[in-house]
């Protein structure tokens, strides 16, 4: 933020605004951080279709962004994060949760290693003042440059396909959490493979200023490959069908909750694998290391709920009748892909185990009235859509 | 590194040694390694000018924990009283002194009202003041995540104040948490005596009488009054340093060995527990337990380092209230002073220079704002009148506790040095005219110069600021309160853990205990 006047203005544009809101026919917005966003430019339907059919773009510049150097950068993320960061090679992105010294998550985001010593950590929530009180004592800069970055992401089949029409050659080598860079408008486009849709996809970060030839030469070029803008609720029904989990809808921050049962730790939501007990000292490790002594209170599971009405905020019961109230559907919708109804749940320990007998009540409104139904839930293992193209390198044209 | 069973102490301070004592003779191999050349921390007697020898910073002995003492076998090793039970004099510049003591007046102009409400006064703070003093010996609560012994210790806090009686807890719940102005100023009419009053009240504290926390501040000063330490006011024979050697010989007579001249550069760690600590020199000392007499700050953010610690917690302890406010004052004098209006027997009580709460209020004023009050109040001894090792014959020393004298300073240290040394002696020369031409030497140390001496971050002689957001199981900090540190095998024992400081002693005790039962737990 570096005009001074920027308090007048209550909610910012994107760079791609004036391409974003011309295609915008439905004229639905929201307010994401500081930035307008779009719920939905066309249809969601047919938004949610290009993401699993042809390729969809998605402008995530509003995400928290932060620019993490200096000869401590490593050892800070690795006090900061749970997992090890040090496997985290240059050019590599990993997926990452950081807690609060209870041990539970007060954000999850994504570390990019962009060249030796230097990294971007994404979060979904403001991480300023957390990642500056964590800085004390390590040789480190942290800014948050949200507003330096253009960012867009390129998601589907025939993503991969686009970019090589655009001229990023050779991006079809890249695997998956890989980086790489192209020149673009006499600057650098970086590209990584990565994405919120469980789907072959990229990321495309440049400067500001050359936001709206990136958008223009996506479009052109992707017109044959059925390339559409996606909104906010198409990739909400993709996110879910990948499993990924949302702040504030999934989990609540920890530095957000003045209840302390509202916290989660990764355990607890099914992130132990992102928790590695080896490094000496990260946040949260002595009451993570008691939490595996102890046990959780809590588990996140994936449901395959029965009938077709999405389970919306939905109490989980332990019987159909009589049964008691074990936790409660954090997001739900019907899955086109999986063609199932699709729920995750935070459920009290024990429940969740796979084979548990659990059902939801679900609530929905037909013309005006209310109605109520019990349905039995299946814990699924594994997430509920993950075609083999999300991770084959090369990455195919489809 | 071989050793696995040796416990390492860093400082040679009262608690260090304390620590040290219990730990051996409960037959740990305890190794005490002090920076400085001598054992005793901010509790030694040292030479300020040739042939003066004064108590370098803690001056008087009021807290040390009886039950230490008989333990530990002080008396035995040499501890010897110079003078007990001393009597507190509060000066008057017209030569009408109160002669305070036990809550009577001794001597002076005192309307009856006053006297009265002074008994009243006075028995109705020592109780209060046992309800701290009963936690001394204790392990605070902790206050989330404990088992039953955590809550009956929780339980037996509340309670400890129910048995006061319902009238007593109200006015104690009443009265904890405000100022010692108000409350004086409800009980008393005499201005000299609230000003002597609230001296006691918010000596050595970042507080002035209208400031909140300093009826808590005093009730922790009277707190080894009021459990029952002998002697009350007391000037241990040879000074403080006495105390210290003591606790060094009983250490040494139960097998810990006493290491000086031993700065510690960093704690050693092996993964996520302590193995040892490094030397200044180099020299690494193997350790499967470091116990810390330095403060928390110096001991968690340099000794260790905060990224061994997590964020939360490096937080809590950057925000350590640790500047200290009081300076020390040392004078070499060639002859007794003479106070103004006062008998010659009482020169070597302790001498209070408050004459009413303005002025303490005004004195403070200046600190606020990062200088030194330019009419300080004072605590004055004179040790030499009872303890003739101080001085050579006929001539004295005097020590004093000047207030107020902030940590961050506006000027640079000399000037505010040499300006307080000037304002410290015109008020001198107020009471005791004539003083000025009796110095031969003087010293004087500004919490920056304590932080330097007796390297205490902040120059604070308690660690940090004893206040109800830093006391019992919220001291240092929540979380850390039972001296155990959030890394395996460090622990505290230093006055910025429950019950602080004063020498007392019980900090090291306590923290003994703690390393004991995490064992017997292990």
């Amino acid at each position: 933020m570096k005009h001074k006047e920027h308090f007048r203005t209550a909610v910012y544009q994107t760079p791609f605004h004036p391409r974003t809101s011309a295609l915008n026919t439905l004229n639905e917005w929201h307010r994401w951080k500081d930035y307008t966003t779009a719920d939905a430019y066309f249809d969601e339907a047919l938004e949610y279709a290009a993401i699993r059919n042809a390729c969809a773009v998605f402008d995530l510049t509003p995400m928290t962004k932060h620019r993490i150097a200096g000869t401590d950068a490593l050892p800070f993320l690795n006090r900061l994060i749970t997992r090890d960061v040090a496997k985290i090679k240059p050019g590599k992105v990993g997926y990452c949760v950081w807690c609060n010294d209870d041990g539970k998550v007060i954000d999850d985001g994504t570390v990019f290693h962009l060249r030796e010593g230097a990294y971007r950590l994404c979060s979904q929530e403001r991480q300023l003042e957390w990642l500056s009180r964590s800085a004390h004592g390590f040789d480190v800069s942290i800014v948050e440059d949200t507003h330096d970055v253009a960012a867009l992401a390129l998601q589907g089949p025939t993503s991969c396909a686009v970019l090589k029409a655009v001229g990023c050659v050779g991006v079809e080598r890249l695997a998956p959490f890989g980086i790489t860079y192209f020149p673009f408008a006499g600057g650098e486009l970086m590209v990584s493979r990565t994405g919120f849709t469980g789907d072959l996809g990229y990321e495309l970060w440049v400067e500001p200023s050359q936001a709206l030839e990136l958008w223009d030469v996506l479009f052109e070029k992707g017109a044959l490959h059925g390339i559409r803008p996606m909104g906010t609720h198409a990739l909400e029904v993709a996110r879910i069908e990948a499993g990924f989990i949302q702040a504030q809808v999934d989990f609540l921050p920890a530095d957000q909750a003045i209840h302390l049962d509202r916290t989660r730790s990764p355990f607890e939501l099914d992130l132990g694998r992102l928790v590695d007990f080896s490094k000496p000292n990260f946040n949260g490790r002595r009451a993570l290391l008691e939490e595996q002594r102890r046990g959780s209170r809590y588990r996140l599971v994936r449901l395959d709920v029965e009938g077709n009405k999405p389970a919306r905020s939905s109490y989980i019961y332990d019987a159909h009748r009589n049964g008691n109230v074990v936790g409660t559907v954090t997001s739900a919708e019907w899955s086109p892909s999986a063609k199932s109804n699709i729920a995750l749940a935070s459920l009290n320990m024990p429940w969740g185990r796979p084979g548990d007998e659990l059902w939801a009540e679900i609530y929905y409104q037909r013309e005006l009235k209310w109605s109520r139904v019990m349905a039995r839930c299946r814990v699924v293992e594994g997430v509920f859509f993950d075609p083999p193209r999300r991770r084959a390198t090369p990455a195919g044209d489809f | 590194m071989s050793n696995e069973t040796r416990t390492v102490i860093i400082g040679a301070g009262h608690n260090g040694l304390v620590c040290a004592a219990y730990l051996a003779k409960a037959g740990r191999d305890v190794l005490v390694v002090e920076a400085s050349n001598r054992v005793g921390g901010a509790a030694i007697t040292r030479e300020f000018a040739p042939g003066f020898r004064v108590s370098a910073c803690a001056h008087l002995s009021y807290l040390l924990d009886a039950s230490i003492s008989r333990e530990l076998g002080l008396a035995e090793q040499g501890l010897k009283t110079a003078r007990a039970d001393l009597r507190t004099v509060a000066l008057d510049s017209n030569g009408n002194h109160l002669v305070l003591h036990g809550g009577q007046v001794q001597s002076g102009a005192l309307m009856e009202q006053d006297r009265a409400a002074l008994r009243d006064y006075q028995a109705r703070m020592l109780r209060f003041a046992r309800v701290l003093g009963k936690q001394h010996n204790r392990r605070p609560p902790r206050l989330l995540g404990g088992d039953r012994s955590e809550l009956i210790a929780a339980a037996a806090l509340g309670l400890d104040i129910r048995r006061l009686g319902r009238e007593p807890m109200r006015e104690f719940l009443r009265i904890a948490g405000i100022n010692i102005f108000d409350v004086l100023e409800e009980t008393f009419e005499s201005s000299l005596l609230k000003g002597a009053l609230a001296f006691d009240a918010v000596l050595g504290t970042n507080l002035a009488p209208r400031s909140n926390n300093s009826v808590l501040a005093l009730l922790h000063r009277l707190s080894g009054q009021a459990i029952g330490v002998s002697g009350g006011l007391s000037l241990p024979e040879g000074g403080m340093g006495a105390v210290s050697e003591a606790l060094a010989k009983a250490a040494s007579a139960n097998g810990a060995t006493v290491r000086t001249g031993s700065a510690v550069a960093r704690i050693l760690l092996e993964g996520d527990r302590v193995s040892g600590v490094e030397l200044e020199s180099g020299e690494q000392v193997a350790a499967s337990t470091v116990i810390s007499n330095a403060d928390p700050a110096r001991t968690l953010l340099q000794l260790l380092g905060a990224r061994h610690l997590e964020t939360g917690f490096v937080h809590r302890i950057r925000h350590l209230r640790t500047k200290g406010m009081a300076a020390k004052l040392h004078l070499a004098l060639d002859a007794l002073p003479s106070f103004a209006g006062l008998q010659p027997d009482l020169a070597g009580e302790r001498l209070v220079v408050a004459p009413d709460l303005v002025y303490l209020e005004h004195a403070f004023d200046h600190a606020k704002y990062g200088e030194c009050s330019p009419a300080p109040a004072l605590e004055i001894t004179i040790p030499s009148i009872h303890d003739r090792s101080l001085a050579p014959a006929g001539k004295h020393v005097l020590s004093a506790i000047v207030q107020y004298a902030p940590y961050d300073l506006r000027a640079s240290t000399d000037a505010a040095r040499a300006k307080l040394l000037e304002a410290t002696l015109t008020v001198l020369e107020r009471y005791a005219p004539g003083l000025r031409r009796q110095v031969v030497a003087s010293e004087l140390l500004l919490p920056i110069d304590i932080e330097r001496e007796f390297r205490i971050t902040g120059g604070h002689w308690h660690h940090g600021e004893l206040a109800l957001d830093q006391m019992l199981m919220l001291r240092p900090v929540p979380g850390a309160a039972q001296y155990a540190m959030p890394v395996n095998g460090l622990y505290l024992c230093g006055a910025g853990c429950h019950p602080g400081g004063g020498v007392m002693g019980s900090a090291g005790k306590n923290a003994a205990q703690a390393v004991l039962r995490q064992e017997r737990a292990a």
